[in-house]
């Protein structure tokens, strides 16, 4: 290119992402000079609706931060307002919490992996196109997405804002025969999902190697989900009350979500991390298959994201066989609240990663204070900077589309879930002699 | 209504202020949106990748309420690139969660108190709904909206008929899955006999009371409702929470909720309600 050259790219980059945002790059002298990853979602103030509604509110209010992942809120939600009240659930609905999780996983990670990620992969606009040509692909990931939704809808009526959910258990215990039925379903899935993993195995993909700070939960008997410590590959061991102690969050000014740190750091949550911390958790024919590609985890490629993201799929359909297979009507679904002033701290994995949930109540179970930190903002100083290392790496001669196109391959790799509401993704690249 | 102009109708699905989840009425369709995209033709849907904001389209669906200033002008912009638009869901229809914080007044204070540097905020004081700017040719109820309401409208529109605009009460889909009434029975403050029917009776189905994410029903008898509450003995602030929570945009249920919070404190009730959204 011409050292006078200097261009300007305003095009409506990202899309098959949750939620729009922006990205502002400029490039001069073959150097980046300035990368912003903005998010405009306009806030929507939830952790002020919180305050002063009833406790049993709160499930059916945090769900509508996102209609992705509306499991994930609640479960950090009812944790955290347990822990306040001083409750403890039955072996019953920890399990049943599980399970209901593992359909929220399978959902998302399979709509993630075959309607927003692969058309990357293959080179097509979206999934429509795709079709067309992979069938086979398309409909094996639509049926595994469907799966997922049948697993929330039996504890909750429906995918998007279940309404099953509640601080002490479920409203409801699914009846016998349908979570038999269900039983069957999983079953016949599992050959699917172990061939779904090989499939994403033998994708190409960049190669490219970063070093990055893991964080996610650990738990000593099971792949993490809906319990366990806080872990980081950079050693931290904590509880959730501890977070705070440890996490900062900043705001910027290119941006209305708020960015955390670890100890100054930025750090990666979702599939990846979990895997990088918890593979040896993984079932042994899990483990096996994944074995069998040849590809190693602990691994510092992000593009490894969407393997990550197969793999859990496969656990998710793994836990959820087990689960359903010794499947018995409890006594009684949900334990009795008695409501007391506190504070309570709740965190899980949701699909794309931690979840941190804290509030105080007042005597009569009334939320007085929420704080609530999604997977995306822990993510997104971890995005830039992994866009200025993978651009770099790519090379910066590249066409501007080419440029562009990398970019939102490294965004979705992280399946931001800007959600809760935002704007373009726009791409500002200019170019400066 | 106008009818559509050809047999493959184009259309495009917008987002505002949301969850996305009504948007997954499109995308948890499985097979069926592969059919879908054969009888329409899908020009705009970033979620699904299609990104073409601008074209002229058939159908415009519209998800989410508006917020900003840019909000508006991008509503304008689709509005004039589009026959029919319809707005998916509780945001979109009547503000969603967010307008509670209409209610308040209380935007700025709230701002104030999560974000760090508030001077970055650009969002209006007020989340509204789509039709407060443009034209709604059709509302899809719901938080969130279903697969089932939203093919039912594009087949009626295929046939180039309006969509059946359901304002049942809940209270005819409860009884008709012969479910037992939590309210008569358990005394759970149940918003059945005011909101629109459309979800399948999910709550009573799991034993739990309607929180009225569908809106409300023709006709709605919120006062002699909020008497009943009042007499299983829910405080008027309870009262009010049951009313101002996903649909407190709604006039009917906003005009309850305000009512039930001024008996509380009669000096909290200054504010005008605002009129229903038109139809």
């Amino acid at each position: 290119m011409s050292e006078r050259r200097r261009i300007q790219i305003d095009v409506p980059a990202l899309t098959r992402v949750e939620g729009e945002g922006a990205l502002h790059l400029v490039i001069e002298q073959e150097r980046i000079e300035r990368l912003q990853l903005s998010i405009f979602e306009p806030p929507r103030y939830f952790e002020k609706f919180l305050e002063g509604r009833e406790y049993h509110e709160v499930p059916d209010i945090v769900a509508r931060i996102c209609g992705i992942c509306p499991v994930a809120y609640q479960m950090s939600a009812v944790q955290a307002l347990e822990q306040a009240f001083g409750l403890t659930v039955s072996p019953w609905v920890e399990r049943m919490r599980r399970l209901f999780y593992c359909g929220e996983w399978l959902q998302s990670h399979a709509l993630h992996i075959h309607l927003l990620a692969l058309p990357d992969f293959l080179g097509y606009d979206s999934v429509i196109g795709m079709a067309a040509d992979h069938p086979d692909v398309v409909q094996r990931g639509l049926r595994l997405q469907a799966l997922g939704n049948d697993l929330i809808r039996l504890f909750g009526g429906r995918s998007v804002h279940p309404v099953g959910a509640c601080v002490g258990g479920f409203h409801r215990a699914p009846p016998v025969e349908q979570v038999r039925a269900l039983h069957l379903r999983l079953a016949a899935a599992c050959a699917e999902a172990a061939e779904l993993t090989r499939w994403c195995a033998t994708l190409t993909v960049p190669q490219q190697q970063q070093a990055f700070i893991s964080v996610a939960l650990h738990h000593a008997r099971e792949y993490p989900l809906h319990r366990g410590t806080l872990v980081s590959s950079s050693g931290l061991s904590i509880a959730a009350q501890q977070w705070e102690q440890h996490f900062s969050e900043q705001h910027a000014p290119h941006s209305t979500a708020l960015w955390a740190l670890l100890e100054g750091q930025p750090y990666l949550v979702g599939p990846l991390a979990r895997l990088n911390l918890n593979y040896d958790q993984l079932p042994a024919p899990i483990l096996h298959n994944l074995h069998s590609t040849g590809i190693v985890f602990p691994s510092g490629n992000m593009f490894h994201s969407l393997l990550a993201r197969a793999v859990e799929i496969e656990l998710a359909l793994h836990e959820a066989l087990q689960i359903t297979a010794a499947y018995e009507l409890p006594q009684a679904s949900r334990l009795e609240v008695r409501p007391r002033a506190g504070i309570g701290y709740g965190m899980t994995e949701a699909p794309r990663g931690l979840l941190w949930h804290r509030y105080e109540t007042d005597r009569d179970g009334r939320i007085l204070s929420a704080r609530i930190v999604p997977p995306t903002s822990q993510n997104q100083a971890r995005i830039e900077e992994d866009l200025h290392r993978s651009l770099q790496q790519f090379g910066l001669a590249h066409p501007d589309d080419a440029i562009r196109r990398h970019c939102e391959q490294v965004i979705r790799n992280y399946d931001p879930c800007i959600s809760c509401a935002t704007h373009f993704l726009r791409l500002q690249l200019e170019r400066r002699p | 209504m106008k009818a559509l102009s050809s047999d493959r109708p184009r259309i495009a699905v917008h987002k505002f202020s949301s969850c996305d989840g009504c948007q997954l009425a499109f995308l948890n369709l499985g097979e069926e949106l592969l059919q879908l995209s054969q009888r329409v033709e899908i020009r705009h849907f970033l979620e699904a990748g299609l990104d073409h904001p601008d074209d002229p389209v058939d159908i415009a669906f519209v998800e989410g309420s508006l917020s900003t200033a840019e909000e508006y002008e991008r509503i304008h912009r689709i509005r004039a690139s589009c026959t029919l638009l319809i707005s998916i869901g509780a945001c979109a229809t009547a503000g969603g969660l967010q307008a509670l914080r209409n209610l308040d007044n209380a935007h700025d204070e709230w701002r104030d108190a999560i974000y760090a540097s508030p001077e970055f905020i650009h969002t209006l004081k007020q989340a509204q709904p789509i039709s407060s700017a443009v034209r709604v040719d059709f509302e899809l109820w719901g938080c969130p909206i279903n697969s089932r309401q939203l093919l039912g409208a594009i087949n009626a529109l295929l046939f180039g008929v309006p969509p059946f605009d359901e304002r049942d009460k809940l209270c005819l889909e409860c009884k008709r899955q012969q479910l037992v009434c939590v309210m008569v029975t358990q005394q759970k403050p149940c918003l059945g006999p005011v909101t629109r029917t459309g979800c399948g009776a999910l709550c009573p189905s799991f034993g739990r009371d309607c929180y009225g994410c569908y809106g409300p029903a023709d006709n709605p008898n919120t006062h002699s409702l909020s008497q009943r509450f009042a007499g299983f003995g829910l405080l008027p602030d309870a009262i009010a929470h049951r009313f101002l929570l996903i649909n407190s945009g709604a006039g009917e249920f906003q005009r309850a909720g305000l009512l039930a919070r001024s008996s509380q404190d009669p000096a909290a009730a200054p504010l005008t309600p605002e009129e229903p959204e038109h139809e």
